[in-house]
């Protein structure tokens, strides 16, 4: 297959940016969406330009670092999956394919495809965990959560922190990321002591790092690759009352 | 060649560790602030540590060269960590957890270590709960456990299949409130390129900020590396494409011995390779061996059939015919193998790539039939999904196709019994060290050390290390320090000017991989390793003059990031080889043509090799050193799975 790429070129935070342009032929459908990337660079070091910066790491759709927008969609428009997970079989051939970085003002563009998340770092560190000890911790059966219970906390928890729902807000606003956090813990009996002081220090410190409010458009859970569900949000909203 | 010495607590085996933690010095409470810890990489073992040593009152700087510490490769694991609680009353106790890691091991890990592991297991478990890990429950709100290969108790505990991740994301919290509260202070897209070493003990480390490009130097009173595995040697493995063996190959080039090089795992159930172009192989959980059936056909003609088309009586289950005590859930060893041995006769399924299928079945119907579909899905939809993403089949449909991948490395850095390596002031933790698993690691181990590493064991024996030394102020003018500093500048030079800059990183990564993989890979041969280290010699001739980086090094540049792993891991895979081929035995994951029995068991030889191999760098070839292992507790035997 043969793909036309215009992609989003910017040497740093400072400098605009702009598309370029580049063909790229000879990909197979089992060929992964970063893997043509891959391709792609191989050519512009042999062509001795410098390569097109994206993130990535795991490449089995876990660790979050991925985090392409095309054609207008984050991590592509097929459900619940992530930039490398995504195979070009799910592309028709000569398709021109529109490639971006996360935009957000809190979601700073280093350069090219590649944007600070720092702030997803700080947002945790005020208040996304459960304050215990190392070596405090009681007998692990002592406490009893009941399966559906643990279930919920389990879908909440498994966000992998990629910024795809702020990436695609019209407010970019970081609330699905903010409520998984706060609701995986709410939801179990370890967690539920802090909830009141953690929602309240996270939804601060997102204000702060300058997202925006939900305003309910539910644009982040359709592109969530983890199909993190905006109940979490909900449940949020009503522990800040 | 000299004995190495683990500085092992003597006596019976269960008060060994108990004893170690009273004779070990302590740091009062009001001292602590006054000792700076390095801590690089952020996996479970850096993450568990950093917060520890945080609550304890330490200064810590951390460094990942990710863009969070949450994204380190431990997130990917999927199955599981064993815990001796024995919560199903089925028989497990520490001994026989102890007992199963060593026997796993085929008998090449240290008695005391491995039961301290055991030992420590509950209660990590215990930790990961109170901080809000969702590990699976039953219906009553207990926790519930699943069998994993290699044993015979249901011991692991598991978060669906991204138990790795959970566990990650519960320390990567505990470190994050550690951050918050100004104790540990983090530097992510980081990455350590050199150990800075005075008077003999590590001090600190020199940097490159991965967005800016700057170096820098940072000092402290010693140094923990916490970062990972080397199996991304081999090009198509199932680890991250960022994980590198720079921070512990900087390391041994200081001083620090490294151990059984030569130790890595190949995993049994993972995503069969499809084509050229392709940059990583996808792990599928062993726990899958639990439910799953694996098959190829008797017949060679039914290979290119479609698996549907192939009669009961016609597919051969040959892990069950084979082992039949332990059947589908034997240690991966042996059941990476035994798949390879299935291929190589010409048993294997799925594409042709140079003329041979390299797959066999991993077939779930039997278990769909028994508890419905969906109970299957409940305990492995994620996993099914990933199956279809990467091939577009649907595993509850068409039987999964599996062959081994490069997985885990048993080999790290050499460390004694208080997880310091030879090079005084420096620790590795986590599967950066040798410690625990000899010649094999059994599955759901590997969380279990890092976190037992990172929470319970080194912030003990760093604080025995820092109330039984002095430190010396040092800055940053030292001439040490320079020294590091300008010999990582040189390297970076060298890699954007070679004389004659042709290829890219990329370019000797697969052939690398391509050399390893054959030489040093499922099954070794001393022709073909003898033949491998010549060719990784003129590898690394031709890298530093053909390496070619675009692009400016003062600047966010992948491709001079790879490029510098690269040159440690050429030079690393020489010294796998070269480890591999003194090892004149079988034993476990490292099997040597000339010493296997008829059925391909690995035959090891307790006389002659019944040691660790710690490996001392020297300009004109490392040298071996040997620590002997006693095997006061257990008798060694020939491992049977039988």
């Amino acid at each position: 297959m043969i793909f036309t790429l215009h992609i989003w070129r910017q040497k740093s935070p400072q400098v605009g940016g702009s598309f370029s342009t580049y063909i790229i032929n000879n990909i197979d459908g089992d060929t992964s969406f970063l893997e043509m990337l891959d391709q792609l660079n191989e050519q512009l070091i042999h062509q001795n330009e410098d390569c097109i910066v994206f993130d990535y790491d795991c490449r089995e759709g876990i660790c979050g670092a991925c985090s392409l927008v095309i054609n207008g969609y984050p991590h592509g428009e097929k459900t619940a999956t992530t930039t490398c997970q995504l195979y070009m079989r799910e592309y028709k051939n000569e398709t021109e394919l529109w490639i971006e970085p996360w935009r957000a003002n809190s979601f700073a563009v280093l350069k090219d495809l590649t944007v600070d998340r720092s702030a997803f770092d700080r947002i945790i560190q005020s208040g996304g965990y459960v304050s215990v000890h190392t070596g405090s911790a009681p007998e692990a059966n002592n406490i009893l959560v009941e399966k559906n219970t643990a279930d919920e906390a389990f879908s909440a928890a498994e966000c992998i922190g990629c910024g795809a729902c702020v990436a695609v807000c019209p407010n970019a606003s970081a609330s699905l990321f903010v409520a998984a956090k706060i609701s995986h813990l709410m939801l179990l009996p370890q967690g539920e002591i802090e909830s009141n002081g953690r929602a309240h220090n996270m939804m601060m410190q997102m204000q702060d790092e300058g997202f925006g409010s939900c305003s309910n458009h539910r644009y982040c859970e359709r592109v969530c690759p983890k199909g993190i569900s905006l109940q979490n949000i909900t449940r949020m909203n009503n522990i800040l009352g | 060649m000299s004995i190495l010495n683990a500085k092992e607590p003597i006596g019976p085996l269960e008060m060994r560790w108990k004893k170690h933690l009273f004779d070990l010095a302590l740091v009062a409470p009001q001292n602590r602030n006054k000792h700076k810890i390095i801590v690089i990489g952020t996996g479970l073992a850096g993450a568990s540590l950093c917060a520890t040593l945080g609550e304890a009152g330490y200064r810590v700087s951390s460094f990942c060269f990710q863009d969070s510490p949450r994204r380190a490769h431990s997130i990917a694991a999927q199955g599981g960590i064993n815990a001796t609680k024995n919560y199903q009353n089925d028989g497990d106790s520490v001994w026989r957890l102890f007992y199963d890691t060593i026997k796993g091991g085929d008998f090449r890990a240290r008695e005391s270590n491995v039961y301290r592991l055991a030992e420590l297991s509950a209660n990590i478990i215990d930790q990961a709960v109170a901080q809000g890990v969702p590990f699976a429950r039953e219906y009553s709100g207990y926790l519930a456990n699943r069998s994993f290969g290699g044993t015979q108790v249901s011991r692991t505990f598991y978060a669906r299949s991204q138990t790795g991740q959970q566990l990650l994301l519960g320390a990567y919290g505990a470190m994050s409130r550690q951050v918050e509260s100004g104790q540990v202070t983090h530097h992510s897209r980081t990455e350590m390129l050199e150990i800075i070493t005075i008077d003999g003990k590590a001090r600190g480390v020199v940097v490159r900020d991965l967005i800016s490009g700057e170096l820098s130097t940072h000092l402290a009173d010693c140094v923990v590396l916490c970062t990972g595995g080397y199996s991304n040697a081999y090009y198509l493995s199932t680890n991250a494409k960022g994980c590198n063996t720079s921070a512990t190959w900087r390391a041994f080039k200081q001083g620090a011995y490294f151990a059984n090089p030569g130790f890595t795992q190949i995993h049994p159930t993972c995503i069969p390779p499809t084509g050229e172009n392709q940059s990583k192989l996808t792990l599928m959980s062993e726990s899958l061996r639990n439910d799953g059936r694996i098959w190829a056909p008797k017949n060679k003609a039914d290979c290119k059939k479609n698996p549907k088309d192939i009669k009961e009586e016609d597919r051969d289950y040959f892990l069950e015919r084979l082992y039949p005590a332990f059947a589908n859930l034997v240690p991966r060893d042996v059941a990476s193998r035994a798949v390879k041995h299935i291929c190589d006769e010409g048993y294997g399924v799925g594409v042709k790539i140079h003329n041979q299928r390299l797959g066999v079945y991993l077939d779930f119907s039997n278990v769909i039939e028994k508890i419905g579909l969906e109970a299957v899905e409940e305990k492995y939809g994620n996993l099914f999904e990933m199956y279809e993403r990467i091939t577009d089949e649907n595993p509850c449909e068409t039987p999964m196709k599996i062959y081994p991948a490069p997985h885990y490395s048993m080999g790290g850095l050499w460390v004694d019994y208080n997880l310091m390596t030879t090079l005084d002031g420096l620790f590795a933790a986590g599967e950066a060290n040798f410690s625990d698993h000899g010649a094999n690691r059994l599955g759901a181990s590997a969380l279990m050390q890092g976190l037992a590493d990172g929470y319970f064991i080194l912030p003990q024996t760093i604080a025995n290390y820092l109330a039984r030394n002095t430190f010396d102020d040092i800055d940053e003018n030292h001439d040490q320090v320079q020294v590091a500093l300008s010999s990582v500048k040189n390297r970076i030079d060298q890699l954007m000017q070679a004389p004659d800059a042709q290829h890219s990183p990329e370019y000797f990564h697969q052939k690398l991989g391509k050399i390893l993989w054959e030489s040093c890979g499922m099954s070794r041969e001393r022709g073909k390793l003898e033949q491998a280290i010549v060719e990784l010699n003129d590898l690394k001739c031709e890298f530093w003059q053909k390496i070619k980086v675009t692009g400016i090094d003062k600047d966010l540049n992948q491709t001079l990031e790879r490029a510098g792993r690269m040159a440690d891991f050429i030079e690393l895979g020489e010294l796998m080889c070269k480890d591999a081929l003194k090892r004149e035995e079988s034993c476990g994951a490292h099997a040597r043509e000339e010493y296997l029995s008829s059925g391909g068991e690995a035959k090891r030889d307790d006389e002659n090799f019944s040691f660790v191999s710690a490996w001392e760098y020297h300009k004109e070839g490392a040298k071996l050193h040997e620590e002997h292992l006693h095997f006061e507790f257990i008798k060694p035997t020939v491992r049977n799975y039988k």
